[in-house]
Order: C-alpha cells, then sequence, then structure tokens
C-alpha cells in the first residue's frame, strides 16, 4: 500500500509540474465548452435579414415587422432592385432575403392567395437551412392568426412540442456529448502519453527491474487521473449548469456513478493503447485519430445515429461514447432512473472489462 | 556464487546480440565487462536485471534463476541502466525517496549504505535530476540503486559521458559499496578503469573473450610489443607495416602505431625497413603491454 501510494505521489508530481499537462487537463474542457456553446452553435440567432418589398402596403409591411420581432432576425437592408440581391449576399450582409410579390394585400384577399419569395444564401447550407425553416414557421404563425376569425372547414391545426427540450436548445445536445469526449479525450490520451513516456525516457526500464508488479504499475499511473477526471465530468455538469442552464433531472448520485464507470472504461483503453505505442508521438496519434475522431463523427454528439449508413451504424456499436451520450442525456434531461439506462451501463461494463483484461495481458513485465 | 550464465545465447531480428556467454562471478567480486559499443554488453546486463530473456542457456542471480524466478532476483538486485533513467522533473531528494518506497523502504533505513554518494549530491537535493551535471546524475543513480541495499550491483556504463576526475570518485565508491559485501557487475568503455576491477571480462561481437585479472590480462600476451612513434606522423606507416611478413597485428594506439611480431626475430626485418624510411623522427621502442594492448589484439586475431 506504502509503495502505490508513493507511486501516486510521483505521477502527481509529475502531472503538476507539468504545463502542457495541466492545460490539457483543465484548459481544455472549458474551451471545448465555450467553443461549443458559443461558436459551433447549431441555434438560430441575429441572422441578417434583407426585405424587398415590391407592395409596401399594410399587409407586406406589419409581415415584415413580424419578422423582425421573433427574436431570431435582424433587419440588414431594405431592397429596390433584383441585382442588390446578389450584391447584399457577396458583401455578407444578409443571409436571407424575403420579397413580397407586389399588390400583397390584394392577392391575399383572392382564393389563390399571396406570394412570398425566401431567397437565401446557401454557401453555408445549415445555417440557411435552418434560417428558411424559422422565418417559414413565423410567417405561416401571422397568416395563421390573421384566418383565425374566418371559419375553415376540415382545417387542422398542427401544434407540435419538443419535450426535454423545448427550446431547442443546442447546450442540450453537446454537453451530454462533450462530456464523453472530454473525458475519453482527457483519460485514454493522458494514460497513454504517460505511460509510453516511461518507456521513452527509459525509466520503464528500472520500474520493471524493481519488485513492482504490473497491476501496481498501472494502477499507480492511472489513479491520478481517475481523480482528475472525474473533477472534470462535474466541471462540465456545473458549467453547463450555470452557463447554458442544462438541468439534471435525474439523480447526481447516478450521474456521477456512470461517469466513473466510463472513465475507467477510457483510462484502460488508454493502457491498452500504450502497450503497443513505443513513443509518445504514437500514443498520441492513436488516441487522438483512433479514439477522438471517431468518438465525434459516430457517436451521435453530432449526426444522427438513424441516418448514418448502416455498415456506420454497426461501428456507432462498439463506440462507448455512444452509450455514455444515451445514459447521461437520460439522467440529466429526462431524468429516468437506472432501470431505464441498465442495458447501456451493462455495454460499458463489458466493455471495461474488456479492455482491462486486454491491457493486463499484454503489459509486459520485460523489456521484450 | 553469486552470479552464474551458462551458455548464454541472444539474437535480435538480425544481429546475434550474444554468443556462448559463460561467466561466474563470486559473491562480493568486483567484476568488469570491457569491450565497445555495440558489443553485447546491455543485453547481457538486461539479461542479468531479468529484462531480456536469454534465447538459450541459463542466468541464475544468487540461484534465482532470472526467467522463472524473476520476481525474487528484482528484490535482490540494483539496476542502473546505460541510460540515465531516473525522473527529470522529479528533485533529488523525490527520485531517492520514489525508489526506496517503490523497494518498500525508507530512504532514512539504508542511509548510512549510501551515505558517501549521496553526501556529495545532497546540497542540491532540492534541485530537479534533469538539472544536474552528468556525474551528479550519476552519483544519484547510484545512489537510487543502492537504497535497497541489493545483494548485487549490475551498473551499465556508469561513468559513460562523466568527467575525469568524477570518475576516479565514482570508482572510489564503488570500492567502498564492494566493502560492504556487495557483488558489482559494471561495464566501461575506458580501458584504464579495467584496473580497478577484481577481474574483466572482454567482450566483443557477442562472444566473452577472455577472463582474467586486469595484471595478468596485461602481461598475457606472448607476442612482444613495439610501438612506433614520429613528429610527423605514423598513420602513413599504418599499411606498409601491415603489409610486412613479419608483422602480426599493426593498430593506432593515440598518436603511435603499436606492433606485435610473429617471432622474435622477425625484429630485425622491420627495424631495417624503417631505417630504409628516412624518417628521423621515427621511434622504435619495445614496450610493456596495457590492457588496451592485450584487448585490441584479441581483437585482431577475431577479425582473422
Amino acid at each position: 500500500m506504502n509503495r502505490f501510494l508513493g507511486f501516486v505521489k510521483k505521477e502527481f508530481q509529475h502531472i503538476f509540474r507539468d504545463v502542457r499537462t495541466l492545460v490539457i487537463l483543465f484548459g481544455l474542457p472549458i474551451v471545448m465548452i465555450v467553443l461549443f456553446g458559443y461558436v459551433v452553435t447549431t441555434e438560430i440567432r441575429d441572422v441578417e435579414v434583407g426585405i424587398w418589398d415590391r407592395s409596401m402596403d399594410q399587409a407586406s409591411i406589419r409581415a415584415t415587422q413580424k419578422i423582425f420581432s421573433s427574436g431570431y432576425f435582424v433587419p440588414a437592408g431594405y431592397l429596390e432592385r433584383e441585382e442588390e440581391i446578389g450584391e447584399l449576399f457577396r458583401s455578407g450582409r444578409a443571409k436571407v432575403v424575403v420579397v413580397f410579390e407586389a399588390g400583397f394585400q390584394k392577392h391575399l384577399q383572392t382564393e389563390k392567395g399571396a406570394a412570398i419569395k425566401l431567397i437565401t444564401d446557401a454557401s453555408d447550407a445549415n445555417s440557411a437551412q435552418l434560417a428558411q425553416t424559422y422565418l417559414q414557421g413565423v410567417l405561416m404563425n401571422y397568416f395563421q392568426s390573421l384566418n383565425q376569425n374566418i371559419n375553415v372547414p376540415w382545417s387542422v391545426n398542427l401544434h407540435s412540442r419538443m419535450f426535454y427540450n423545448e427550446e431547442m436548445k443546442g447546450a442540450y445536445m453537446f454537453v451530454p456529448g462533450l462530456m464523453a469526449l472530454i473525458l475519453m479525450l482527457i483519460c485514454a490520451l493522458m494514460t497513454s502519453v504517460t505511460i509510453t513516456r516511461e518507456k521513452e525516457f527509459g525509466t520503464m526500464e528500472l520500474l520493471l527491474a524493481s519488485p513492482l508488479k504490473p497491476r501496481e504499475i498501472i494502477l499507480g499511473k492511472v489513479t491520478p487521473y481517475v481523480l482528475l477526471s472525474f473533477v472534470n465530468a462535474m466541471t462540465i455538469v456545473v458549467l453547463g449548469n450555470l452557463v447554458f442552464h442544462v438541468p439534471v433531472v435525474g439523480s447526481i448520485w447516478l450521474l456521477m456513478l456512470e461517469c466513473m464507470l466510463y472513465i475507467t472504461l477510457a483510462l484502460s483503453l488508454g493502457v491498452l493503447i500504450s502497450t503497443s505505442a513505443k513513443t509518445q508521438q504514437v500514443a498520441m496519434v492513436m488516441s487522438l485519430l483512433g479514439l477522438m475522431l471517431p468518438t465525434i463523427l459516430l457517436s451521435g454528439f453530432i449526426f444522427p445515429i438513424d441516418n448514418m449508413p448502416k455498415v456506420l451504424q454497426w461501428f456507432s456499436a462498439i463506440m462507448p461514447a455512444r452509450w455514455f451520450i444515451v445514459i447521461v442525456k437520460n439522467i440529466m434531461l429526462k431524468g429516468t432512473g437506472f432501470a431505464f439506462i441498465w442495458k447501456e451501463t451493462l455495454i460499458l461494463l463489458g466493455m471495461t472489462l474488456f479492455f482491462i483484461l486486454a491491457a493486463v495481458k499484454r503489459f509486459k513485465i520485460r523489456l521484450q | 556464487m553469486s552470479l552464474i550464465l551458462d551458455h548464454i545465447d541472444k539474437s535480435f531480428e538480425t544481429v546475434q546480440a550474444l554468443r556462448q556467454v559463460n561467466l561466474e562471478v563470486q559473491e562480493g567480486e568486483l567484476f568488469g565487462l570491457i569491450g565497445p559499443d555495440g558489443a553485447g554488453k546491455s543485453t547481457l546486463f538486461r539479461i542479468m536485471a531479468s529484462l531480456l530473456i536469454p534465447d538459450s542457456g541459463r542466468c541464475t542471480m544468487l540461484g534465482h534463476d532470472v526467467v522463472k524466478e524473476y520476481r525474487e532476483v528484482r528484490q535482490i538486485i540494483g539496476y542502473m541502466p546505460g541510460r540515465f533513467s531516473l525522473y527529470m522533473d522529479l528533485s533529488v531528494e523525490e527520485n531517492l525517496a520514489f525508489y526506496a518506497r517503490v523497494f518498500g523502504t525508507t530512504v532514512k533505513e539504508n542511509y548510512d549504505l549510501i551515505r558517501d554518494v549521496y553526501d556529495q549530491i545532497a546540497p542540491f537535493r532540492k534541485r530537479l535530476a534533469g538539472k544536474l551535471s552528468g556525474g551528479m546524475k550519476q552519483k544519484l543513480a547510484l545512489s537510487c540503486a543502492l537504497i535497497h541495499r541489493p545483494r548485487v550491483l549490475i551498473l551499465d556504463e556508469p561513468t559513460t559521458g562523466v568527467d575525469a576526475v568524477s570518475r576516479r570518485e565514482f570508482w572510489d565508491m564503488l570500492k567502498k559499496i564492494q566493502g560492504e559485501g556487495i557483488t558489482i557487475v559494471v561495464s566501461t568503455p575506458y580501458m584504464d578503469e579495467a584496473e580497478m576491477c577484481d577481474r574483466v571480462g572482454l567482450i566483443q561481437k557477442g562472444n566473452l573473450m577472455a577472463i582474467s585479472d586486469p595484471a595478468s590480462l596485461a602481461d598475457g600476451s606472448d607476442a612482444r610489443l613495439f610501438s612506433l612513434r614520429s613528429n610527423k606522423g605514423v598513420y602513413a606507416y599504418l599499411d606498409q607495416l601491415r603489409k610486412m611478413e613479419g608483422c602480426r597485428h599493426v593498430w593506432l594506439f593515440g598518436d603511435e602505431l603499436h606492433v606485435t611480431l610473429r617471432s622474435a626475430a622477425d625484429v630485425n626485418q622491420v627495424q631495417s625497413a624503417i631505417r630504409e624510411w628516412a624518417d628521423d623522427s621515427l621511434e622504435w621502442k619495445s614496450i610493456v603491454p596495457t590492457i588496451e594492448d592485450r584487448f585490441m589484439e584479441l581483437l585482431k586475431e577475431e577479425e582473422i
């Protein structure tokens, strides 16, 4: 025990003396959260809209007012000629242009109806699509309210609600995903690098020639990272709550337990990587390419799994992050208990055992 | 017997690192292994330290097989690898405390054993190991290898890259450690250090060639040895001497040539040839061979 504590102490000394490690450990999570929260956002906010009103009557002016009072759009200017649309887009001053046809109000009262044209700058296809959908929604709402008093037979009023994320907040999506990503990155990357560092600097040779058992070496190297990663996971939850108002509806204890399980899994993956990587650089590339990319792309963090080709869906099933994200979303957003996530937990547990066994089996007690 | 190597063979992918190495080291002995880079010294030491498995042959450390009983072996040896292998980002005392704990002991418990070594670096005990000079690093590494009071100390080129004064200090310390009854096996590329050992072995291309005490190694040569020196440099004469019938081996030794002859009678032939070269500063004389000469000679025989 004394031996083990000595090892853990030494490991903490390494961590707190290396600025690079500290930055990755504590800077990365915060940078990532801010990045995803404010920069890589999928939410619509302050989209510049140009208006080309060819009728300038009461109806078109009211519709314009509705658009800008929705909170999603800001005016980028009023156009008078068709050529100005291109200019506006090229100069980047507007993402969308709304065109009201001439005689808008008059046509509104006819059977054929009035026409509005939405022109979007699709060089950024995702936000163009989103802006278009939102604009349509705003306009539909407005014109429906105009018709409220008129009794149209057989009409259907569709009310939709987005459960667990009523306001379509991006933070609800990315906080669980980020937790999965950051924990995987820190645990696997840091452990694989720190173990290969001992190999690269030759200190592993001395550790091996000592009476330390393999499990003492591995546990000693990993324990500090378990503690620090756990601190990290909790930081993300707290930051998500304070800055982006992502709630923890379910049990915080259950969430912590699941985090510990996932951290253990990621650490054993890191140890496994270190058994085959000879240098820190190789370990880093293996962790980044082999773990981070698939975690981002295949875990359902950014791209929905249901839309993937079948083959990639199978691949996503072996991504630990996929199951962890499901668990975290369930606990944080839906507030479900263990009864609804035991299957995912079991999968993670199985993966963890597999990686630990493989890592211990592959860990060499000699140099060759 | 402290250490027994019995017909050890070891190959890596393309090279045979050790060929049929046999060696016995007595308890309490200071044994030196001498050979150039790539001779197989480190491989041999790693086998002794239970870090490599020999392809064939057996190695026992105080009766414990280094392959099967590697756990026991790791308890009783102190190993200092050829490359500085302590933690550069830990201070002197932190490194020492760490290794003490790894071996389940404390610095206090065995302080008397390392006092001589550690006292010299104690003024710098708060300094990071990475910031020590070469000689200090080696003293710290030796302290760490000794801290658990091993019964056999395995030192792989502990004085390489260390200045001459520190080297001498280091060997003085080894002598003291030997006085504590600890067996020491040490390798070195420096010939002059061999004379500090009780016995030495010469190793070249994986062959352990001769084992004897340093003095007998020096005069073990039966061929007579001569040196040739010149103010104008002797390199030009190297090939000419090598072509000569009576010369057995010729090699560069510092700024002179050393020559062994096939028989004592050949000396006349060489001397007359030298006179023909008409170089007044040429100086030809008979000398007493050193270990290095003996070693070079053995190497030459190996090549033929």
